[in-house]
């Protein structure tokens, strides 16, 4: 087991520090806007990174060299760029939005994923919001996010930016069934909702490997479910831009657009990260059963890097698989869900319930 | 503080660089209307930002648009100058890329296009046909140049320019932002310009 | 032949000079023999190539009609005049032939001639606004000064009928049905290659009706083109169809020798094929490239882009030109072909062989891709003949129509090489065309390449150049179908008329045929593999 660096430690010494000068209340205040702001730092950095990820990463696979100009070789502060510009962009309202839902309808899309993005356990004692129901609590809180985007594509008073909306409405909310469902199979198996407990049950090996065939089942389910959760192609038609030009946020400029943008990314984070904690043993270094020797080298590598590292590699997969495919059509996607992937997450959910009860995991 | 009269590219010299006596001028003017130091950091960062940010909104109705998609393609790669992002909607898009002959018909349409941009907005003018009307210009139904009809920032000439005169020309619209002031408009383009006739002089005539 | 027998039977009816073997019928004949001709026993006329609105001065405003035999191959031309400038009636052929939809629209729209019994007289390519009729003769160029004013589309078409006591009667048809949500595509947006817009009635996601409006890039090339001299009206011809700049040339050329007895060398001949073909290996690259953009793909668009750009340096050695060539003249070629151009060509051949797997690896079999594609956008052959479907599209409904085979020129007739059709109707057909046109290309070309002989690359030609008096045509087959010149000469050293045929305007208008009852998403898909280019469309 893993203890060198656990955060804990640390959080309770200032927690501790901070009570000795101050009254309690003030001190989890204090604390929690530090929290507040390391998390939207956390969030900002990491959509900056996965960007620039993704534009390097696209380029490989088509032949070409990428961002390569600003700041220094590889491009590296292209993003930021992006990112300065955007800011100082105007936004701008057009004359026909209901303009109360018009401005609404970003900070929901980006709340719903900084809610589910601060339930991500980034590290032993680095869970940031701690629950009994914490998976629970994630798939509800990413559910905000379409309300945000159906909202947008209403209020725009566009027909394209409706087309869109009503596109990923459709397709989220299909999508959320399989994802809960496969999410509720690892649940089953691990006995927990607790984030936290989820990952520290996974100490003598991965759920993908304790639960065998459905567990890898689950996880596929998982992928391709949360890459439509995501917006992603091949299920990227709430964008498609090569039909709706740029789907629900068509009118949306400057910042705005951006955190339409930014969300679109995280949300491929925090698929991941959460395939990651459920499927891939979270921040718990690789364990095999019996090598002690390895195991201890393991534990060496920081819980973080593990996290991240499985979590990249989550990412590089869904990204190999959005610039290969085509995109589907409406009523393909739809039939994927309802007629395919919903049943057999179905099946598998009871395969998972049925070895779990006699024993069958590891 | 001075505004310098370099505005910086890459591996290209400032003397590789033609027209450069029209950005002397906008530094000249900006040097006047007195540059402050906080001012001209700030500006220089946003500057930077901006002019490595550059996101297209295409309007290509002819040959010219292919000659774009070549320039997107691999072998020149327009990614790795910060113009990766092309957005379909103009509430995004930072230049007007107007590509191909512009028609009576379509003439509306742009304007309408220019004028859906949120600011700070730059206008590209590629081939001759989007420039003067090009081999069409006797015709009944081509516009004889857009800036009759909105401000050009940088005018890329060519039937259709080729992917290297592309670049020179998005070259000169980020060394035209590089002296830029975030407070006062972009460049006073807005009070320079007059619809119909006058010619506002870009980067690469 | 039809021509001497309708010479033969028809009163008034006489042979125009020209090598189109035109029949000049009285207007009160014009639909009697139009019909007879359509539903003639032995070779119906079933493919109207063309109709060309013509201003023909003090005899009237009046059509040219073009049209051929699918079953024989025979072709017959009917010329039709009305002496009537003021209200310049023709009957309407659409219920013939279902192309005359829109080609007749735009006669309308170039010269006023109303067609009485056409359900849709509305402006094809200029505003709906807009005053007088461009190609009229008496057109004040400065009538239509440039306005920024929004145009307002109309939701109704008029149809004029004759009634019986020789009065005109307008009828006013809806254009969308009461319940359709329209939506408007175009003329800016990322997946209509152009200035294409068109209005699409939604049921839901479901199509009820596509209604195209062309014009957004209409530069007036005709119209120019009768006060420019022949060399001069050879610089058009690369904008039209900028994907087919060898062959629309060619043709125009061709014509231009036809009807001036200029005889090119062998030489010539070979070079022109061989860019001809080389120019359809890039045009189809460049169709695969963006279908897949279309439905989403991007990686395989590099692709595509990656061996194009390879025949583009090729162009470039020989040429001096990427996109727009100016290489063939009348008489010959601009220059003599780069040394290395022969060794080039074979290396870039034996790399497409190469790579043309790989195409296929990453699209093709997909499954989303084959379930985007398989049984989407049906054409019949039917449908595709009486539209006017040419090029790959008609040839994926079965439809052998290559201008290749049917009226050889250059050296087609000497080489040999497999027409592609296919069976199934669809945009994979589509698509497949022209993945094994790329194969065959490369096929013609390996024949020509090593055979190139000597002698002259452009024989000297007249100083200024005058046409006999007559109607020449000729026609090519480009990369998306037949493109067609139209030269009426009054023996000027500039056309009286010259018209091109659009290969991209027939497909335009089978939008509305393959798009109905399919998603919006599979417009996008069908638009694609249907290929048109807008300033083809356009002119």
């Amino acid at each position: 087991m893993n203890d060198y660096y656990n955060l804990e430690a640390l959080t309770s010494v200032i927690h501790a520090a901070l009570c000795g000068v101050m009254p309690e209340w003030v001190a989890l205040t204090i604390e929690c806007v530090i929290v507040g702001v390391i998390i939207i730092l956390l969030y900002a950095v990491l959509a900056v990174i996965m960007i620039y990820m993704e534009r390097k990463v696209c380029a490989a696979f088509q032949c070409r060299i990428g961002p390569n100009r600003v700041g220094g070789k590889g491009g590296l502060l292209q993003v930021p760029a992006d990112v300065l510009k955007i800011l100082i962009k105007e936004i701008f309202t057009p004359a026909h939005v209901d303009k109360f839902l018009y401005s609404l309808a970003p900070y929901l899309v980006i709340l719903a994923s900084v809610f589910t993005f601060s339930c991500l356990p980034w590290n032993n004692g680095g869970l940031i919001l701690h629950m009994n129901i914490g998976i629970f609590f994630v798939l509800a809180a990413s559910s905000i996010g379409v309300l945000g985007i159906l909202l947008a594509g209403w209020s725009s008073d566009s027909k394209y930016t409706l087309m869109g909306a009503m596109r990923s409405g459709a397709m989220i909310i299909s999508y959320e069934l399989s994802i809960g469902i496969s999410v509720l199979t690892m649940v089953v198996m691990a006995g927990t909702m607790d984030i936290h407990e989820l990952v520290m049950g996974q100490a003598d090996g991965w759920n993908i490997f304790k639960g065998h065939i459905p567990a890898i089942l689950a996880f596929i389910i998982y992928l391709i479910a949360g890459n439509a959760e995501a917006n992603r192609g091949p299920f990227d038609l709430a964008e498609a831009e090569q039909e709706l030009t740029a789907g629900y946020h068509t009118e949306y400029s400057g910042m705005h657009f951006g955190f339409f943008y930014l969300a679109e990314y995280m949300n491929l984070f925090i698929t991941a990260g959460i395939a990651t904690t459920i499927f891939l043993g979270g921040w718990m270094p690789l364990h095999v059963p019996g090598l002690d020797g390895f195991n201890a080298v393991m534990d060496y590598i920081p819980g973080i890097v593990w996290f991240l590292g499985k979590t990249f590699l989550v990412i590089f997969l869904l990204m190999w698989i959005r610039w290969t495919y085509p995109r589907l059509r409406i009523d393909q996607i739809l039939t994927l869900e309802w007629k395919y992937l919903m049943p057999s997450a179905l099946v598998v959910l009871v395969l998972m319930t049925f070895c779990t009860l006699m024993g069958w995991t590891f | 503080m001075e505004v310098k009269k370099m505005a910086p590219i890459r591996s290209m010299k400032y003397e590789e660089f033609k027209n450069n006596d029209y950005l002397e001028g906008l530094v000249r003017q900006l040097n006047d209307e007195g540059a402050g130091v906080i001012l001209t950091t700030v500006d220089r960062l946003i500057n930077w930002g901006r002019s490595n940010s550059v996101w297209g909104l295409l309007l290509g109705t002819s040959c010219c648009a292919i000659e774009f998609m070549a320039l997107g393609a691999a072998r020149y790669d327009m990614a790795r100058f910060g113009f990766e992002v092309t957005r379909n909607s103009p509430r995004q898009a930072d230049v007007l890329v107007v590509m191909g002959t512009i028609t009576y018909r379509t003439a509306p349409v742009m304007k309408r296009l220019y004028d859906q941009m949120a600011e700070p907005k730059y206008v590209v003018a590629v081939g001759g046909c989007t420039i003067s009307g090009g081999p069409f210009i006797k015709s009944y139904n081509v516009v004889n140049g857009i800036d009759q009809i909105i401000p050009v920032d940088v005018y890329i000439p060519g039937c259709p320019p080729r992917p290297e005169a592309f670049y020179y020309g998005l070259m000169q619209l980020q060394r035209k932002m590089k002296v830029e002031r975030f407070l006062g408009g972009v460049n006073g383009k807005d009070l320079q310009h007059e619809p119909n006739g006058k010619k506002e002089k870009g980067g690469d005539e | 032949m039809k021509r001497d027998e309708i010479i033969k039977t028809i009163e008034g009816a006489e042979l125009c000079p020209g090598n189109a073997g035109v029949v000049k019928v009285p207007l009160s004949q014009f639909r009697k023999v139009a019909e007879g001709l359509r539903y003639d026993k032995e070779s119906p006329m079933d493919f109207l190539r063309e109709v060309v609105g013509v201003d023909w001065g003090e005899e009237g405003l009046g059509a040219v009609y073009f049209m051929e035999s699918t079953v024989t191959g025979e072709t017959a031309a009917l010329k039709v005049v009305s002496d009537d400038r003021e209200t310049a009636l023709l009957p309407t052929v659409s219920d013939l032939w279902k192309t005359a939809l829109i080609k007749e629209r735009e006669a309308y729209d170039f010269l006023g001639i109303r067609f009485t019994g056409h359900p849709d007289m509305r402006r094809l390519f200029l505003r709906e606004d807009w005053i007088g009729w461009p190609l009229r003769k008496d057109y004040d160029m400065k009538s239509n000064p440039l306005r920024l004013d929004n145009e307002i589309n109309a939701d109704i078409t008029r149809e004029y009928r004759l009634r019986k006591d020789g009065t005109l009667e307008g009828i006013d048809h809806p254009i969308f049905g009461e319940n359709d949500f329209v939506v408007n595509m175009g003329p800016q947006h990322p997946s209509t290659h152009g200035a294409l817009r068109m209005r699409i009635g939604l049921d839901g996601e479901v199509i009820t009706k596509v209604d195209p409006i062309l014009g957004y890039i209409h530069r007036g090339i005709e119209k120019m083109n009768e006060s420019l001299t022949y060399p001069q009206t050879l610089g058009m011809t690369d904008r039209l169809d900028y994907l087919s700049a060898h062959q629309s040339r060619h043709a125009l050329c061709m014509c231009i020798e036809k009807a001036a007895g200029i005889e090119v060398t062998e030489r010539v001949k070979y070079i022109r094929t061989i860019m001809d073909e080389l120019q359809r290996i890039d045009s189809h690259l460049l169709f695969y490239s963006c279908l897949v953009l279309d439905m989403g793909a991007m990686t395989p668009f590099f692709y595509g882009f990656r061996e194009r750009e390879m025949i583009l340096d090729i162009f470039e050695e020989t040429t001096g030109g990427r996109l727009i060539q100016h290489y063939n003249l009348i008489g010959g070629v601009q220059d003599d072909i780069h040394p290395t151009f022969c060794q080039k060509v074979k290396e870039f051949i034996a790399h497409l062989r190469k790579v043309i797997p790989d195409y296929h690896r990453i699209f093709t079999g997909n499954v989303i891709a084959d379930t985007r594609l398989k049984g989407v956008g049906m054409l019949s052959k039917e449908d595709a003949i009486s539209l006017g479907c040419t090029g790959g599209t008609g040839r994926a409904s079965g439809w052998a129509n290559d201008v290749r085979k049917r009226h050889p020129y250059g050296l087609y007739d000497k080489i040999d090489f497999k027409q592609i059709t296919y069976d199934g109707c669809d945009s994979f057909s589509r698509y497949m065309v022209r993945m094994d046109e790329i194969m065959e290309s490369c096929r013609i070309i390996e024949q020509l390449i090593d055979n190139i002989p000597e002698g002259e690359y452009r024989v000297k030609t007249k100083p200024i150049i005058k046409l006999p008096e007559g109607i020449w045509t000729s026609a090519v087959e480009t990369s998306r179908g037949e493109f067609g010149v139209m030269i009426e000469s009054h023996g000027d050293k500039t056309p009286y008329r010259m018209h091109f045929r659009s290969t991209g305007l027939p497909l335009v208008q089978a939008m509305d045929t393959m798009c109905r009852g399919w998603k919006f998403a599979d417009l996008i898909a069908i638009g694609a593999s249907a290929d048109f280019v807008i300033p083809d469309i356009d002119r």
